[in-house]
Parts: structure tokens; C-alpha cells; sequence
């Protein structure tokens, strides 16, 4: 395939971006994840966060969140207006420590999920989810 | 109330005692996330659901708590263990002060 | 994947279709019942081998909300219709449920419109629907995208849900057909382009960040998740003709309504998968 000059120059402005986006991300990314922690260390332990890789829409995206003997689980979205999605407090009558949801994020970005256990230890998870801007927006 | 706000629920008829069965919820609500702006550019005030809760006999299922990143038509699938027969109820709160109460009950088989 | 000529999507493919991967080889089911997503493409398709169901060219996770009906948002509008069914509303007194006992009398219809009626007109669903409300309810019209209505199409099309598509093309329908396959194949707009340019010379390609579909409306009305509502087949066609810069038709115009039995021909074969779900 052969690029015009313009595309090469919008390539490589496009990978550009993208190799410096990440380390922004990161870096909010811990911040946010030691603000629901109180600075704690987190680990990376036995919590699960499912999230599509490439989301077709902003406005819908699904994701599940799986973290054995939690108490609770914050769900936070980097990248967003403000990064509060939702918190899940996890009951005696609870089945497991799981739910499934459908949250909207205003673009490409980090999805962090908190999870507080029984003895006041964290554990968290993070995962870029790639939001499309489709060519039809009819 | 909001309009044209409606709580579904599923849930199974039965279970066996202590069985861990897997509810769905949906609630259709706009979630005005208090960010637009309408045709004259003037702010959209907030509107969402910001709590959903699932008891089971009394006892706390699951309670969440609701920012705007939720998406319209909230929709939550969780588990829950059911240790014997009773009745699920199911409470929704709504920003303007509104709460939708849904009930199920399940039989142990 | 087909290569394209045109640049902008060639330009496309190449940043993203390396990790794109939709559930092209999935298999649609929906409560138990398998459904028809791709077929050999109908008699009088002359430049396509086989038809897809757009819900093919969907990623997984977008796939999977059409699959189970508590999952699929667009019944929260079919609930609405069920409510609005029995709503008496106009000057006769009456509710849709007054003439017709239940919504599921209207099973195949859906599969079978538009369709020329005894009067030689070409009548699409919110016709009859509006028909219905002016001459024997004695109510209001309803918008031909409004909430109410997309919600009725919603209900009345799932009654067919799982049925092939069949509309006819000869006979009385023969000349509505072929104004609108002649839309289908028009140029038109700023960026000069028919609905052929997109969903048959390149579908299964990248427009930006879009899998381009077959523009099969087999699943109409669809909640889409850009809007989070349920869209009517002219409401879709509305949207395309924006997107290439060209003044759309009305809704519910003639043009409209041959475009509608052309395309609606197109997916002779697939399932009615009303309401569907899409991105």
C-alpha cells in the first residue's frame, strides 16, 4: 500500500500520540487508584476487570468487575469529565462479589476498579479501553 | 418522578437452598449527566440515579453508588445467595428525590 | 477484506484494521431460536454473492446485547408500546387493542413490508399505523421517528422476529422496485456518493473508525448506542444522506418509501431481527 506524503505525516503524528499518551494515563491512573486507597498499596491480586479493548460507542460501553471476599469496589473512568463512575458495597446476601454494568466514557482511556477487602487490604486492576469515533454518525 | 421511568427486573421463580443465583436489573432513565447544554446553551440540569440497592429478606445484597458515567437505562447483573425462600426488593433512587421500588419473591424448590 | 480505491479508507484500513476483529463467523441466537445473518444474496442481487446481517459486522460486545431480551435496551421501548397498545387516545374512544387483540396479529407483517396495497400505493408500517390513529381513533398523527412511533414499530416488528424477509418485487411492486433501486445506485450529494458506494462496493472495510455493513435494515427499528433510542429505516436513511453531504428525502416521501422496498428486497433471506441492536 503506499501512503501520499500527508498520510505518512499523519501516521506518524497518530503514533507519536500514542506513545506518549499511555505514560499520561499512567500516571493519573495511580493517583486516582491511591486516592480510594488513602495511599495504601494496592495490589494486583484477585480482582477482575473485564472491559472490551475497542468500544463502539462512548455511551455503552459493558464491564464486569470480580473480586473474591471484597467488601467493596470502586469503578473509575480516568479520562472523564470526572472520573467517578460507581461504587458496588457488597452485602451478607451477596452471591459473590461481581457485578456487570454498562458505563460511558468520553473517550479513549483507563477504566480502574478498586477493591476494598475484609481486612482493609486493596487490590486493583486497570484497562485501556480504545473508543471508536465511527465515520457515521447518522 | 422523571418520566417515563420504568424498573425491570429478572430474577428465577426458584432456587435450591443456598443456591447463588444471578439477577439482571434495568431501569429506563435519560441519566442526565448535568453536562449538556440544550439549543439556547444553556446548561441541562443534572438527572440521574444516583442508588441502586438489592435486599434479600432485609438483608443488603448489593448497594451502589451512582455518578453520571453510568449509562442510560442503568443496568446491573449481580449474584446473590439464597438461603431460603423470600422476597428480593429492589430500590431505586433518583436525583429529584424520587424512589422506584421493585419486589420479587423466590421459592425454594 | 477488499482493498479500496478510495484513500480516506484505504487510509483507514491501514491504521485500523489490524485489531479489529467483529463477530463475522458468530451465530446469532436469541431466547433459544438460531437466526439467519447470512445467506446467498437474493435473484435479483447482481453484484453481491452473499447477504449479511449487519449485526455480522458488530463486535463482540455489541453482538451480545442483542442476544437475550432483558439484555437488549430496545425492549425497554417495546414495553412502552405494550402500555401505549392499550391506551385509548383520540376522539373515537379508542385503543389500538379495541380493533386489534394483541400486538402478536400483526406476526409477518413485518416481514413483508413495504407492500403495494389494493389501492396500488406503496404503504410502509407507520402508514398503516397512522392510518389507524386519524381514520378510526380519531387521534393525532404520530411523528414518523418520534418516540411513540419507533416504540410501535419496535413492537409490531418483533411479532415477526426470526421470519425471513420477504417482500415482493414483481407485479404491482415491480415499478416502486425500480425507482428505488435507482436511488440505491444515484450519486448524490458533496461527496458524490450513492448508497452503493459505501454497503456494496465496501462493505466489510474501515470508514474511519466504522466496520462498514451491508445497510441491511432486516433489524429495524435499531437502538443504536450513539443515540440510545430506537431509529426508523427512513430516520437511518436520513442520517446516511447527511453524512455525504446530500439533502436528504423526507421521511415518509415516495423516494423514501422505493428505497425502503429496494433495500428491504436486498435482505430477502435474513431473519427479522427486530429490535435489533447497533452501534
Amino acid at each position: 500500500m503506499n501512503f501520499t506524503r500527508r498520510e505518512t505525516m499523519a501516521v506518524s503524528g497518530a503514533a507519536l500520540v500514542a506513545s506518549v499518551l499511555p505514560i499520561k494515563l499512567m500516571a493519573s491512573t495511580t493517583d486516582l487508584i491511591s486516592g480510594i486507597t488513602g495511599g495504601k498499596e494496592a495490589s494486583g491480586d484477585g480482582i477482575n476487570l473485564t472491559a472490551p479493548e475497542i468500544a463502539e460507542n462512548g455511551n455503552t460501553v459493558p464491564i464486569s468487575i470480580d473480586a473474591p471476599g471484597a467488601v467493596a469496589i470502586t469503578v473509575l473512568a480516568a479520562g472523564n469529565p470526572t472520573p467517578g463512575v460507581a461504587k458496588f458495597n457488597f452485602g451478607a446476601g451477596s452471591g459473590s462479589q461481581s457485578c456487570t454494568t454498562r458505563i460511558r466514557l468520553a473517550g479513549t482511556q483507563d477504566v480502574i476498579a478498586v477493591a476494598e477487602m475484609a481486612d482493609g487490604s486493596f487490590s486493583a486492576a486497570h484497562q485501556t479501553v480504545k473508543v471508536t469515533i465511527g465515520g457515521c454518525g447518522g | 418522578m422523571a418520566k417515563g421511568v420504568k424498573p425491570r427486573v429478572k430474577v428465577p421463580k426458584t432456587a435450591a437452598a443456598g443456591e447463588t443465583i444471578t439477577i439482571k436489573t434495568l431501569i429506563s432513565h435519560k441519566m442526565e449527566t448535568g453536562r449538556r447544554k440544550d439549543g439556547d446553551g444553556n446548561v441541562i440540569p443534572r438527572s440521574i440515579i444516583n442508588r441502586f440497592t438489592c435486599e434479600f429478606n432485609g438483608e443488603n445484597v448489593v448497594d451502589v453508588n451512582m455518578e453520571p458515567a453510568i449509562s442510560v437505562n442503568p443496568y446491573f447483573q449481580f449474584e446473590a445467595t439464597v438461603p431460603e425462600a423470600g422476597e428480593f426488593v429492589f430500590t431505586w433512587y433518583d436525583d429529584d428525590g424520587s424512589v422506584y421500588e421493585k419486589k420479587k419473591s423466590i421459592k425454594i424448590a | 477484506m477488499k482493498i479500496t480505491s478510495l484513500l480516506p479508507l484505504a487510509f483507514s484500513i491501514a491504521t485500523v484494521a489490524g485489531f479489529v476483529t467483529a463477530g463475522e463467523d458468530s451465530t446469532l441466537t436469541i431466547e433459544g431460536e438460531v437466526f439467519v445473518t447470512k445467506a446467498a444474496a437474493p435473484a435479483h442481487l447482481e453484484n453481491v454473492d452473499e447477504i449479511f446481517s449487519g449485526w455480522t459486522f458488530r463486535l463482540d460486545e455489541t453482538q451480545a446485547l442483542q442476544m437475550d431480551d432483558f439484555d437488549n435496551p430496545a425492549f425497554v421501548f417495546v414495553d412502552q408500546a405494550l402500555d401505549q397498545f392499550e391506551m385509548v387516545e383520540g376522539s373515537a374512544g379508542k385503543a389500538c387493542s379495541s380493533c386489534h387483540d394483541s400486538a402478536e396479529v400483526f406476526s409477518g407483517l413485518r416481514a413483508s413490508m413495504p407492500r403495494v396495497n389494493s389501492a396500488g400505493e406503496l404503504e410502509t408500517i407507520p402508514e398503516l399505523i397512522n392510518n389507524c390513529r386519524t381514520e378510526r381513533m380519531g387521534a393525532e398523527k404520530w411523528k414518523w421517528s418520534g418516540g411513540q412511533m419507533s416504540a410501535m414499530l419496535g413492537l409490531i416488528g418483533l411479532q415477526s422476529r426470526g421470519m425471513p424477509v420477504e417482500v415482493a418485487i414483481d407485479g404491482p411492486a415491480a415499478s416502486f422496485w425500480e425507482k428505488g433501486k435507482e436511488l440505491y445506485y444515484m450519486r448524490v450529494g458533496q461527496l458524490d456518493m450513492a448508497c452503493s458506494s459505501c454497503h456494496e462496493d465496501n462493505y466489510g472495510n474501515m470508514i474511519r473508525a466504522d466496520h462498514l455493513s451491508q445497510g441491511q435494515i432486516n433489524g429495524f427499528p435499531t437502538y443504536r448506542l450513539k443515540n440510545a433510542k430506537l431509529n426508523t429505516i427512513h430516520g437511518r436513511f436520513k442520517g446516511c444522506m447527511k453524512n455525504i453531504r446530500a439533502t436528504p428525502f423526507k421521511e415518509g416521501s415516495d423516494e423514501f418509501k422505493a428505497l425502503e422496498l429496494y433495500v428491504a428486497s436486498r435482505a430477502n433471506g435474513l431473519s427479522v431481527e427486530t429490535p435489533s441492536v447497533r452501534n
